[in-house]
């Protein structure tokens, strides 16, 4: 079980209250549950969609795009109904922070979708969570099955006269799957193949219908926000980055755990001071700052700030808050392996370059971890990964491409020393046991 | 009664697919949950889960296999009763998930997608299951372990041969 850890720099809004029983219905009524979506009801759309564009809010699955925005980007009238989807299919490696929603305040994901629903004019939300987090669906099933007996949910919600509805959906092991146009593919019953984009879902969703999909953690914010006030929210972060954040620190370091700090909170202090500093005792080598997909940052590159913003300046990305920490005795050939073996099993196999660009950099990294590579291979491995970015219908290719380039860019050094120290050498650890099961 | 005559589910499991196939605005929208059930109940997506999944949707069983084949969680063939399935993602693999897949492999003398010969345990090598934070960490059906070490794996590892671990449907 997720072990709830604290540190006095935090800044407590998406967070507070975990940790004090807020799954049970009556707990989250009494620190000030559901009064959010009342005010929703009363103040009306236009209110709401303001009050989200003011706070600065942007998406928590990785790519940071303004919340507000993309709930304005609905049609006002639509002959389709129109529907409302939370991504709770967090599969991103380093990223468990809707794990601790989900467990902790399961309430709070509910009353954000009934306010984004609230706010687009639609009647019907769906919350889909990965299929490993089965303990985590109950609790969520639970929680909706006590909104529907309070009257919360359903016909005529507290006495007002709108109607809102919640279905809970199960996955079944598909990291592709948290691409939004897949995750609609496979709430209807599909495989998890992304669509072709235009149209947006916005406009042609689930089910044909205009949709709002959002992050688990970015719907969570809703009700928050709308009970502090936009502004208030806004000034816990920087520019065009409102509010904070749960960042999950994992890896090498003295206290690992998901923490909310402010956005633009430094990544130095993030990884010395919140989470402990380097486990042992050791030396940095290297973070990856926003799950799997973000180009590794050096341990010269770490004063930088968490947000969307800095760290595109920086040459990497906030992704989803996941910030993988590696000491000094970590290979980076093992590492860019490991990484690359999880996004070649987890291609879909539609988009060549990402089809044949994963196997292809997967299988000349297994040789020069097996110490059979050469410098060219190194090259070779830039080549692909460059000749994917930009070149798949969904993110997939780009995620698989980018910390490539970020390790053979940043570490070549160490890939041409291993190439050259390990020509009669023994790897690490073996090949099968590295990626044999894949 | 459930709408399918001869289901080959419990009567719980198919008067909970008669209410699921009827709360989405398609029939179809039940099917990944449908199989993840059935497998739950089960124990794997047999030729005769296909078959009655296909009927209750109003698909063909061809549909239903496409859609099979794409999750990773769903299988074809029986595992143990009870599924290891040990994290050595980025983040577990930084704090030992190796060491602690290759001491499952050991202890249970068997490999990836393999099953002991009584039957109980099976062993899988998974991509993250979102327990980065308190990695090294595996599932066992659907019950999280984690900061595991060798020698808590072997404590949950008896746990469950005497009956004492759960078992999640």
């Amino acid at each position: 079980m997720p072990t709830l850890v604290s540190h006095p720099d935090e800044v407590k809004v998406i967070s507070r209250r975990f940790g004090m029983g807020a799954t049970d219905i009556e707990k989250y009524i009494e620190l000030d549950g559901y009064k959010a979506v009342q005010q929703a009801i009363a103040e009306g759309p236009e209110w709401i969609i303001n009050t989200m564009k003011t706070s600065g809010l942007r998406g928590r699955g990785g790519a940071g795009f303004p919340t507000g925005m993309k709930w304005s980007f609905v049609p006002k009238q639509s002959e389709k109904p129109k529907y409302v989807l939370v991504n709770g299919d967090e599969s991103e490696p380093g990223t468990c922070k809707d794990h601790v929603i989900f467990r902790e305040d399961p309430h709070a994901v509910i009353e954000g979708t009934m306010i984004a629903g609230l706010a687009i004019g639609s009647k019907l939300g769906f919350i889909y969570l990965r299929g490993e987090y089965r303990y985590l669906l109950k609790i969520v099933e639970k929680a909706v099955a006590d909104a529907y007996a309070k009257g919360f949910l359903g016909k005529n919600i507290f006495g007002t006269g709108v109607d809102f509805d919640i279905i809970t959906q199960t996955g079944a092991g598909a990291y592709e799957v948290g691409e939004e146009s897949a995750l609609m593919e496979s709430l209807e019953g599909k495989r998890g193949v992304p669509r072709i984009k235009p149209p947006f879902p916005a406009v042609v969703g689930l089910y044909g219908g205009p949709t709002v999909i959002n992050n688990a953690e970015t719907i969570a914010n809703a009700p928050h926000i709308l009970l502090m006030g936009g502004e208030a929210f806004a000034k816990l972060g920087t520019e065009r980055n409102g509010g904070t954040r749960l960042f999950g620190i994992s890896g090498h370091v003295e206290r690992p755990g998901v923490y909310e700090l402010p956005m633009g909170y430094n990544l130095r202090k993030a990884i010395y001071d919140v989470a402990g500093g380097i486990k042992d005792g050791k030396k940095l080598k290297a973070v990856v700052p926003g799950g799997a997909s973000c180009p590794v940052l050096t341990a010269d590159e770490i004063d930088v700030g968490l947000d969307f913003d800095q760290m595109g300046k920086a040459g990497t990305m906030l992704g989803s808050g996941g910030i993988v920490v590696l000491d000094e005795t970590v290979s980076i050939v093992e590492f860019a392996l490991r990484t690359i073996a999880f996004y070649q099993h987890e291609s879909c196999g539609w988009c060549i370059p990402c089809r044949e660009g994963t196997d292809w950099i997967k299988k000349t990294l297994t040789r020069v971890h097996a110490g059979g590579g050469t410098r060219k291979d190194v090259d070779n491995v830039q080549y692909l990964a460059e000749n994917m970015m930009g070149r798949t219908f969904c993110p997939l290719g780009d995620a698989a491409a980018m910390p490539t380039l970020g390790f053979v860019k940043k570490f070549r050094k160490e890939f041409e020393d291993y190439i050259d120290g390990h020509k009669a050498g023994t790897p690490i650890i073996t090949v099968q046991e590295l990626v044999g099961a894949h | 009664m459930s709408t399918i005559a001869n289901t080959i589910f419990s009567p719980e499991l198919a008067a909970r697919f008669d209410k699921l196939v009827t709360i989405y605005p398609l029939r179809r929208s039940a099917l990944v949950p449908m199989l993840l059930y059935a497998q739950d109940e089960i124990g794997y997506v047999s030729d005769a889960v296909v078959t009655e999944i296909a009927q209750r949707i109003g698909i063909l069983e061809l549909d239903v296999r496409n859609v099979l084949s794409y999750y990773s969680m769903l299988r074809t063939k029986p595992a143990g009763k009870y599924n290891l399935q040990v994290c050595t993602n980025i983040s577990c693999m930084l704090r030992g998930g190796y060491e602690i897949l290759d001491h499952c492999k050991a202890k249970l003398g068997i490999g990836h997608k393999q099953v002991t010969p009584d039957g109980l345990f099976s062993l899988e090598e998974v991509e993250c299951i979102g327990a980065c934070c308190w990695a090294p960490a595996m599932q066992i059906n659907y019950d999280f372990h984690d900061d595991l070490t060798t020698v808590k794996v072997d404590d949950i590892i008896e746990t469950y041969r005497n009956g004492q671990g759960k078992d999640v449907k």
